[in-house]
This record gives C-alpha cells, structure tokens and sequence, in this order.
C-alpha cells in the first residue's frame, strides 16, 4: 500500500522543534511510519505529543531536520501542493475543532467539499458514516447543542470520510464511554485494514493494552520505540529508528 | 439565507461577522455619491456636446453701426461684405439678420423694442461654412475689414472654449471624485475583508489542515462581497435618485433663461443603473485578491 512509489508515509530526520526562542520542545526525532502501519503514541502530558502530529498534519513547520510527507519533502514542497497532501490526511483533534455554526453534517461534508467531490455523493456517503457513528438522529443538530462524546463522533467522521492515507487522533477516546471508545477502535482498525495508516495520540493504557500495536513514546522530547512492542510492527524491518538527543551514537538511517 | 438565490456555500459563520451590516451601508454611500458624480459628469459631457454641434461651423460677421459720414451706408456696408462672403469657397450660406430680430436677441438685457430703437445696433450676417476649418479665417477677416470698415468676425469659440474649459475642470473635478471613491471602495473592502478573515481565523484554520486550497476560501469570501456590495449598491442608488432629480428640478429653475437643460439619456440612466454592479464586481476583485495574499503568508 506504498503511496507515490515510497517506502514510507511519514518520515522525520533529526527533527526538532522549538517555539519562538524557547527551549526545544522536541529534539532529533527520527523515524519512518510504513503504509498500513497502526501505532499508538503514548507520552505524559507536555511532552509534545500534540506538536508532534502538529508537525504531520502540516500546522507547524519544524525549526530544523527534515520532514516527508507521502515521499515529499515539505521544505521544498510549493504551497499550493500542500492542500493535495493534506487530503490524504485526516485528523482528530484534541479539542475537536468542529465548525459551531455548521450542522453535523456539513461539518463530516467539508473534506469532501474541499475535494471538490459531488453533492449527491457526499450526501450518500455522509448519512452512511454518521449513522455508523451513532448520529443519524443529530445529522442537523450543530455541535454545541451536542455532547461530548457526539461531538468527538462527528470530529472523527469528518476524519475518516475522505478516506485518508493517514489518520492522526489526538486522544480519540478521551470523551466516549468505554463501549463507544472500542466502537471506534473497531473503526480505526477497519481503516487500517482497507489501507491506512493510523496513529493515535491517547493516555488510555487499557486500550493500549488491549490492542497490541507499536507503541511510539514521547519523553523529554525524544522520541523511541516503546521496548516490547517491536515484534508487532508490520514489517521485518524496523521502521522506527530514533535516537534521543546526546546518548550514544545516533543509528546510521 | 441572504443569498438564496446562489445557492454557493459559506462555511463561515453569519451571526459573529458584524462586518455583514457595515460593508452594505459604506458601499451605499459610496455608490450614492459616484452615482452623482457620475450624472454629473454625463450631462455635461451632453451639455457641451449639444454647444459645440450647434455653434462649430457656423461665424457671425458683425458690421458695428456708426456715422455714415465715416464709414459710408450701413446697408452698402452690409452688401459689400455679403458679396465677399459669398463669394469665398466654403461658405455655403451667409444672410443678413434683420434688425428686429437684433434687436428680439438683445431684448433679454436691454429690454423691450421701445428702449433700443434709438440704439445703434450693428448689422449681424450669420454665415454657416460647408465645414468647421473650410475657411481660412485669418484671411477672411483680412479681406473683410479692408473692404468693409467696421466689420469683424466672431467665430464663436472664444466664448465656447471658455465655457466648455469650465465644464472640462467640472468634469475633471467628477472623474477625480469617482477615482477616489473607487480608491475608497478598494481600501474598505481590504479592510473589511481582513477583519473578516481575522473573525473567522480558528475556521480557515480548519479548513486549511482538511486540504481546502486558498482559492477555496478566497472564492466565498469573495461571492459573499459581490452580494454585499449589491445590495449596498443599490441601496445607494435608490437613495441617489431623489437626490438627482432635486438637482435637476433646481437645475431648471435657476438656469432656464441662459444654460441649456441638463437632462439625461436612456444610456446615462443605464450607465447609473450599472454603477452598483461595478462597485460590487470591484468589492469581489478586491476581497479576493486580498484573501489570496493574507492567506498566502500563514504555512
């Protein structure tokens, strides 16, 4: 499932990041997601898991190192590209991040609208999904008049409904029941199944633990491969190679 | 849904731009004075036109009255320069203007037939050309005042030139007003726009990181003006009418005797009617492209 003939989907090289001049916040970050891989990215809070996909999904630019999106350097990558590779991505964000005066439905519409896709598809293909999720009664209810937990469902359709390449969830559970909360992984994984590759931001060990997928650590703004996890990773070679910043010698790539 | 007619989407939100009731009324105002700066511009434009098609081509030899003793008879003066005129190419046409009717021309400021008929009034030959430029002037007036003592020529421009400079500097004074209020037009819009752009930041935001490309935003941002400054537009047109047809009523009474009418065609009036459209087609322009480059700074 390899997207522009490239090995990887997303691929940092010594890649740090600071804000304005502070101190930085991530530091040497290398690694490699493979297509079809499914991680978890675990990490205290503050430790920069949001900047991290932050810098994924395109809305930091780091201070240094390199970053490859889908085999392009996006350093180099024009700005009108950027929207073409950010349609292959889709994105859970933490606070949600729905638009408050737009009905649920218009809101899972919009990357398919960006797209330029056709109405009578995307009305289709939207109904489909947020029944799916449990919202066919709240297709025109906009999100302030909905719960937590709906709004997080409507966050995570309007992820989903392009079918991305990537998916990137920032605490995706952190708002639902447990019952809704594997709902939901069961949809990732059926994503992951059909092709793309998931990452999922989250402090819910018990699902971490139930799902045995690779888990990615964040700890003093290093990034590693959690011991243990390795020999779930999808392919025989290790695509995670991260070395933290001054201890021993940094892994050839 | 202002727009119902166009069903084009706004993603962003109606109630929290503020901006949606204030970007009408500043292009009313604007479109209220263009249009009379407009109006005013086009009945001048017909007012020295129907001067200058009325008097080009056409010259007045006057032929001032005095003791005959002097200059000879006043009416052999009056043959004499008639048969000069007559007989130079590219006159088509020379008479001599009666005295009464003279005299019905100066009535107006020196009062009725009464009061000048002791007056010396000069002889008036009205002469038409076959064209403006046929004749040699210059010439003419040569001839004439060596034949015929006391007589000149007056072709009318000085006295047209004088009124249509007057009208130029009036009309420069219009256009100069319409530039400006396009000027204005562009800068409310610019800054109407970015504070839109500013109200609305968190949502662009959004739809940026989904894969929306700028011209994607940049194309609502710039419907959503082009239907604002219509309905601005008109507004101000509406409200300009009764204040133009006030102006040509006064117009009228205060320059019935001496200027001639300003009045509008069916093509001015179309052109006032267009107006609105243009300031709105400037306001879509300018939001666009003022969107275009705000966007083009973020990541």
């Amino acid at each position: 499932m390899s997207t522009d003939g490239t090995d990887h989907v997303v691929r940092f090289e010594n890649v740090g990041l600071r804000y304005g001049l502070g101190p930085e916040v991530l530091q040497d970050v290398t690694f490699e997601l493979r297509p079809g891989g499914f991680y978890f990215l675990l990490g205290d809070s503050g430790a920069g898991k949001s900047s991290l996909l932050k810098l994924i999904y395109l809305a930091l630019k780091p201070s240094r190192g390199l970053i490859s999106l889908f085999g392009h350097d996006i350093a180099i990558t024009p700005r009108r590209q950027l929207p073409e590779l950010r349609r292959r991505i889709g994105v859970v964000f933490q606070e949600f991040r729905l638009l408050n005066h737009l009905s649920a439905f218009d809101n899972v519409a919009l990357p398919l609208r960006v797209a330029g896709g056709r109405e009578s598809e995307i009305q289709r293909n939207v109904d489909e999904l947020l029944q799916w999720v449990g919202l066919k009664d709240q297709i025109k209810a906009r999100p302030p008049t909905l719960s937590g937990g709906q709004q997080q469902r409507v966050a995570i359709a309007r992820a989903v409904i392009a079918r991305p390449k990537l998916l990137l969830a920032d605490e995706p559970t952190g708002n639902v029941d447990d019952r809704m909360a594997l709902r939901l992984m069961h949809l990732f994984e059926e994503l992951n199944k059909l092709g793309t590759t998931i990452v999922i931001a989250t402090h819910n060990q018990s699902l971490v633990n139930r799902f045995g997928h690779p888990r990615l650590r964040l700890a003093d703004g290093s990034l590693t491969l959690e011991p243990g996890t390795e020999t779930a990773w999808p392919r025989e070679a290790p695509p995670l190679r991260s070395v933290s910043h001054g201890r021993g010698p940094r892994n050839a790539l | 849904m202002p727009f119902s007619l166009f069903t084009r989407r706004y993603d962003f939100a109606n109630d929290r731009d503020a901006l949606r009731h204030f970007l009408p009324w500043l292009i009313a105002f604007m479109v209220y004075l263009a249009v009379l700066a407009l109006a005013g511009v086009l009945a001048l434009n017909e007012t020295a036109g129907r001067w200058n098609r009325g008097v080009a081509g056409t010259l007045t030899v006057q032929i001032l009255a005095g003791p005959d003793a002097i200059q000879g008879n006043d009416e052999a003066r009056v043959k004499a320069a008639l048969g000069i005129l007559r007989a130079t190419p590219g006159i088509v046409r020379a008479e001599a203007i009666a005295d009464s009717a003279t005299a019905a021309l100066l009535e107006p400021w020196l009062g009725g037939a009464g009061a000048i008929a002791d007056l010396p009034l000069p002889k008036l030959i009205d002469v038409e050309m076959a064209s403006e430029g046929s004749v040699d002037l210059q010439a003419l007036s040569r001839r004439l005042t060596a034949a015929v003592p006391g007589a000149s020529i007056d072709d009318h421009r000085i006295w047209l030139e004088r009124l249509l400079r007057l009208i130029g500097t009036v009309k420069a004074i219009a256009l100069a007003v319409l530039a400006l209020i396009g000027i204005a037009t562009v800068g409310t819009v610019i800054f109407t726009t970015r504070t839109g752009l500013a109200i609305h930041r968190e949502a662009i935001e959004v739809l940026h990181l989904i894969g929306a490309q700028d011209t994607y935003i940049a194309r609502q941002f710039a419907h959503r003006a082009l239907m604002l400054g219509l309905k601005g537009g008109y507004a101000g047109l509406v409200l300009a009418l009764p204040t133009l047809l006030m102006a040509g009523i006064f117009a009228h009474y205060l320059g019935a005797s001496v200027l001639p009418q300003l009045s509008l065609g069916p093509a001015h009036w179309m052109a006032l009617a267009i107006l609105p459209i243009g300031v709105a087609l400037i306001a879509m322009a300018t939001a666009g492209v003022t969107v275009m480059r705000t966007l083009a700074r973020l990541l």
